[in-house]
C-alpha cells in the first residue's frame, strides 16, 4: 500500500490520534492486512507511539498483521449456528484447506476466519467465503462450495 | 441534487403533509425485504427482477416498489409484501417475479405457491398481519420498518418522523423530556436495564462541558441483531430519539458505536446522517430552535468487551477497550472525563414513541417493572427464526409456540438462553414466566439485549456452557485475573467433560471459580461470565453428572462421546453414506449392507445427514458400546425382483 494512499487516509481523519482505530480499519479494509510500514507511517504522523499501535491492532479482531489469502472463509460460530452444528462445518473447512482459523495456507488461497455471529441466524448454519453467504449448510455441502473456489 | 433545508417546525410539518399525500394508502406498492438476512437469500436479485418487469410491463408509474430494512420473518425470506391489500409472499425468487407482476399487479390475483403455509394445519394465509408469526407481535419501535425505505429521509418524515424532534424542541424543556422519559420508566435495552430517565438527569446535572451522548451499537451477543436490524431498517427514529435526548441532557456533540462487521448498518446510518444534516435536522440552529447538534460515527473494531460502557468510551478515543472501575460513573466522568450518556440503539428509538404518544400509554403496557415492548431475535431450534417484538410481561411459551411456531421435526423443547453469553438457559419447566428484566433474573438468567436463543433435546447443555465460557475466554480483555485466568481454566475444565475425561469434584471446582470471578471482576463481563455455567448446573446437573461419571452424552451431541452406527436391519446399502463419507470410513457395496470402521471414522456426521429419512438407518450411540460389525456372509441383501414382487410370498 503507497504512502500517499494512507496520508490521505489519515488526512480523512483530520490527523487525529482518537481516530486510530478508524484509520487502521480502512488501512485493514483496503489493504486487507496491516503491513509494518503502514503502522509506522500512522505512529509517524498520528504522534501515536508504535507499543500502542501493536496493542490496538493486536486487541481488536478486525485486525491482521500478516497477509491474507485470496479467498476469505468466514464461518459463524453464533450461539444459532452452534446449536445447528457449524463445529461440522468448520472441522470440513479445516480438513480441506489444512488450516485453523486465523491462518492462511502457504498458497495464499485460503484465510479461515471465525466469527461470532453475522446475524443471518435464519440461514444457520452459515458460512460467508469472499462476501457472498451460504447457508443451511450439512458438511457435504460446505465441501461442495469449497471446491467452487480457485 | 441539493434539498431545501428546513428552518422551523412549519417547514417540516408542510413537507411532512406534502409527502404522505403523495403516499396514497390506497394505489399499489411493492416493499420487498432487504435486510442481511434476506440479501443473504438474493433480495438484490429480486429487487432487480421486479425493477425490470415494471419497465417491461409498463407498471413503472402505476406500482410503488420500495426496498425496506428487516420485515423480521427472516426464517422465510426473501419477503415481498404488495400494499394496499398486504399481500405477503415468501421464500420469492427472481424467477416467481413476472408472475406476481402480472397476475397479483394487474389482474389482482393472489399467487397460492407463494403464500404463508402453516406448519401443522396446512392452512395458507394471505395478510402479512395475519400470519401468526406477526399476529401475535406488537410492533411498535420495529413496525414502520416496513414501510420506509431506510436511505430514504423522505420516507421517514411521510409516516410522521421528527415530530417528536419538534415537539421536545419547541414544546418542552429539557427537564419537562427528562421527567416524561422517567414517568414513562423506559429501561436501558442493552442489557443493564438502568432506568433511562435517570441516567440522563444523572447527566444532566453533573458538572462539565461539553457533555456527550453516544449510541451503542456495538452488538456482539452472539444469536441476537435486533440492534443492527434498526439501524439498517429506520436509523432516523435513532438519531431523532440522539437529538431528543441530547437536547434533554444538554449536549452537543454525539457518537454512533456500530461494529464494522455491520456494512448495511454503516451504510445506512451514514446515509441517514447526510440527509439530517441536508434537511437542517442535524448540525447548526436545528429548525431554528438555536440547538446544535453534530454526530460522529465511530466503526467498532470487533471486540465484545467494547459493549460495556467504559470500554466503549476508550474505543472511542482510540485507545484498547479495557473497562475501568465505576464510579465514577460515564454520566459524570465519561469520554475524555466529561459527562457521558450512553444508550442502546433500541433505547434511543423508544424515545420519539414516548414524546409523541405520552408516558401514559407508553407505560400501559408492560409488567410493572418492566414497561413497553422489547425486540427479540428468536433464533436456533425453532421453526420462526427472525425478529419479534413483543410487550413485556408476555409468557416465554407464547413467544415460542404462538410466535415462534414452536420446534422443527417434532423434536422436544429443552431450554431458552438468553441474554447472551452471560445470560443463561430458562428450562421447560419456566416456559410460563412472563418477559421482564427482573423475572428473568429472578430464574437464573437476564434480559441482556435481547437474545432467545432455543434448544431442543439434540442440544448438549454442558456443551452449551463450554460453548459460552469459551467464547467469553476469548473477549475478556485480560485485565482481571479472576476473569482472564478463572474463565481459562473454566473452559479447560468444561472442554474436558465434554471429551469425556471429566473428574470427579470438577463441578466443585467450577462453583469456586465461578464465585471468584463473580465477586473479584471489574465489569459486568466477568462478573456475569459464570452464568451460562450456573444456570445449566442448577437445572440440569444430571447431563454433567451423566457426562463426568458414565462419560456418556444425553443429548448424542458431544462428539468424543458419540459412535455412529448402522442399523443392518434398517441399511438397504443405498451407498448414498458411503460415497460421502470424508474418510472413507464405510465398507460396502451396492447390495452388501454398510458398516462403519469406527477406528477411521471421525464423526463428523455426513453419513447421519445424507442417509435418507425413510430408512432412517445411521443411529448415534453413546454411554453403551457400538453393536459388532455383523458377519460378512449376512451382510448380502437379497432384493426380490418386481415379479416376485409382484408375486404373493410362498412362506
Amino acid at each position: 500500500m503507497d504512502i500517499e494512499r494512507i496520508d490521505w487516509i489519515i488526512d480523512e481523519h483530520q490527523c487525529e490520534a482518537s481516530s486510530l482505530i478508524q484509520v487502521l480499519l480502512e488501512i485493514q479494509s483496503e489493504n486487507h492486512w496491516l503491513p509494518r510500514e503502514a503502522l509506522e507511517r500512522v505512529s509517524e504522523r498520528l504522534q501515536v507511539p508504535m507499543s500502542r499501535i501493536r496493542h490496538i491492532a493486536t486487541f481488536y479482531k478486525a485486525f491482521s498483521l500478516v497477509p491474507k489469502g485470496r479467498h476469505e472463509v468466514h464461518v459463524c460460530m453464533g450461539t444459532a449456528c452452534h446449536v445447528r452444528g457449524s463445529d461440522r462445518i468448520l472441522d470440513t473447512v479445516k480438513d480441506l484447506t489444512g488450516i485453523t482459523p486465523g491462518e492462511t495456507d502457504m498458497d495464499l488461497k485460503f484465510s479461515l476466519e471465525t466469527v461470532n455471529c453475522l446475524g443471518c441466524c435464519a440461514l444457520g448454519p452459515v458460512m460467508v467465503v469472499d462476501g457472498k453467504t451460504h447457508g443451511r449448510l450439512s458438511s457435504a455441502d460446505a465441501k461442495d462450495v469449497m471446491k467452487g473456489y480457485e | 441534487m441539493t434539498v431545501p433545508r428546513l428552518s422551523s417546525p412549519e417547514e417540516l410539518a408542510k413537507l411532512s403533509q406534502e409527502l404522505s399525500s403523495r403516499r396514497d394508502p390506497n394505489s399499489p406498492c411493492v416493499s420487498i425485504c432487504a435486510g442481511t438476512g434476506c440479501l443473504a437469500c438474493g433480495a438484490t436479485d429480486v429487487v432487480s427482477a421486479f425493477k425490470d418487469e415494471f419497465e417491461k410491463q409498463g407498471l413503472k408509474d402505476k406500482v410503488g416498489l420500495r426496498s425496506t430494512g428487516c420485515h423480521g420473518f427472516c426464517e422465510r425470506g426473501p419477503i415481498v409484501v404488495i400494499d394496499p391489500e398486504e399481500t405477503c409472499y415468501l421464500q420469492v425468487a427472481p424467477g416467481d417475479v413476472p408472475e406476481i407482476a402480472s397476475a397479483a399487479l394487474n389482474e389482482n390475483k393472489i399467487i397460492d405457491r407463494l403464500l404463508y403455509v402453516h406448519q401443522v394445519t396446512g392452512e395458507k394465509t394471505t395478510r402479512e398481519s395475519d400470519i401468526p408469526f406477526y399476529k401475535n407481535q406488537r410492533r411498535l419501535v420495529f413496525g414502520p420498518n416496513r414501510k420506509i425505505d431506510p436511505q430514504s429521509i423522505e420516507d421517514y418524515i411521510a409516516i410522521g418522523g421528527y415530530r417528536a424532534l419538534v415537539k421536545a424542541l419547541f414544546e418542552m424543556t429539557p427537564e419537562q423530556i427528562i421527567a416524561e422519559v422517567k414517568e414513562a420508566k423506559l429501561r436501558g435495552r442493552g442489557g443493564a436495564g438502568f432506568l433511562t430517565g435517570v441516567k440522563w438527569e444523572i447527566a444532566r446535572n453533573a458538572p462539565g462541558d461539553p457533555k456527550y451522548v453516544v449510541v451503542n451499537c456495538d452488538e456482539g451477543d452472539p444469536g441476537a441483531y435486533m440492534d443492527r436490524s434498526l439501524m439498517e431498517g429506520n436509523p432516523h427514529s435513532v438519531i431523532e430519539g440522539l437529538l431528543i435526548g441530547a437536547y434533554a441532557i444538554g449536549s452537543q456533540h454525539g457518537f454512533v458505536y456500530v461494529r464494522q462487521e455491520y456494512p448495511l448498518a454503516v451504510k445506512n446510518l451514514g446515509i441517514a446522517l447526510r440527509q439530517a444534516e441536508e434537511r437542517g435536522l442535524l448540525g447548526k440552529n436545528i429548525l431554528g430552535s438555536g440547538f446544535d447538534f453534530h454526530v460522529k460515527v465511530h466503526r467498532g473494531a470487533g471486540a465484545f468487551v467494547c459493549g460495556e460502557e467504559t470500554a466503549l468510551i476508550l474505543s472511542l478515543e482510540g485507545r484498547p477497550g479495557e473497562p475501568r472501575p465505576r464510579p465514577p460513573y460515564p454520566a459524570v466522568k465519561g469520554l475524555w472525563d466529561k459527562p457521558t450518556n450512553i444508550n442502546n440503539v433500541e433505547t434511543w428509538a423508544n424515545v420519539p414513541l414516548i414524546i409523541n404518544k405520552g408516558a401514559a400509554e407508553f407505560a400501559s403496557i408492560g409488567t410493572d417493572g418492566s414497561k413497553g415492548t422489547k425486540i427479540f431475535s428468536l433464533v436456533g431450534k425453532i421453526a420462526n427464526t427472525g425478529l419479534v417484538e413483543v410487550p413485556m410481561g408476555i409468557p416465554l411459551r407464547d413467544v415460542v409456540y404462538k410466535i415462534g411456531g414452536g420446534i422443527p421435526g417434532g423434536k422436544k423443547f429443552k431450554a431458552m438462553q438468553t441474554g447472551g453469553p452471560s445470560g443463561g438457559c430458562i428450562p421447560e419447566k419456566l416456559l410460563d414466566l412472563e418477559v421482564g428484566f427482573d423475572e428473568l433474573t429472578k430464574a437464573g438468567s437476564m434480559m441482556g439485549s435481547g437474545g432467545m436463543i432455543v434448544m431442543d433435546e439434540d442440544t448438549c447443555m454442558v456443551d452449551v456452557a463450554r460453548y459460552f465460557i469459551e467464547f467469553l475466554t476469548e473477549e475478556s480483555c485480560g485485565k482481571c485475573v479472576p476473569c482472564r485466568e478463572g474463565l481459562r481454566q473454566m473452559h479447560r475444565i468444561l472442554d474436558r467433560i465434554t471429551k469425556g475425561k471429566g473428574r470427579e469434584g470438577d463441578i466443585e471446582t467450577l462453583e469456586l471459580l465461578s464465585e471468584t470471578a463473580q465477586e473479584a471482576s471489574l465489569c459486568a463481563l466477568g462478573k456475569t461470565a459464570p452464568n451460562p455455567f450456573l444456570s445449566t448446573l442448577r437445572y440440569f446437573r444430571d447431563e454433567y453428572e451423566a457426562h463426568i461419571k458414565e462419560k456418556r452424552c444425553p443429548a448424542l451431541s458431544c462428539k468424543e462421546l458419540i459412535a455412529f452406527y448402522i442399523d443392518p436391519d434398517r441399511c438397504k446399502a443405498c451407498l448414498i453414506c458411503l460415497r460421502k463419507c470424508p474418510t472413507n470410513a464405510i465398507d460396502g457395496a451396492k447390495n452388501k449392507i454398510h458398516v462403519i470402521d469406527q477406528a477411521k471414522c471421525t464423526n463428523c456426521g455426513t453419513c447421519l445427514e445424507v442417509c435418507p429419512t425413510r430408512f432412517a438407518a445411521v443411529q448415534k450411540l453413546s454411554g453403551v458400546p457400538v453393536p459388532p460389525p455383523i458377519p460378512e456372509d449376512r451382510r448380502m441383501i437379497l432384493r426380490k425382483s418386481k415379479e416376485d414382487e409382484r408375486r404373493p410370498s410362498a412362506d
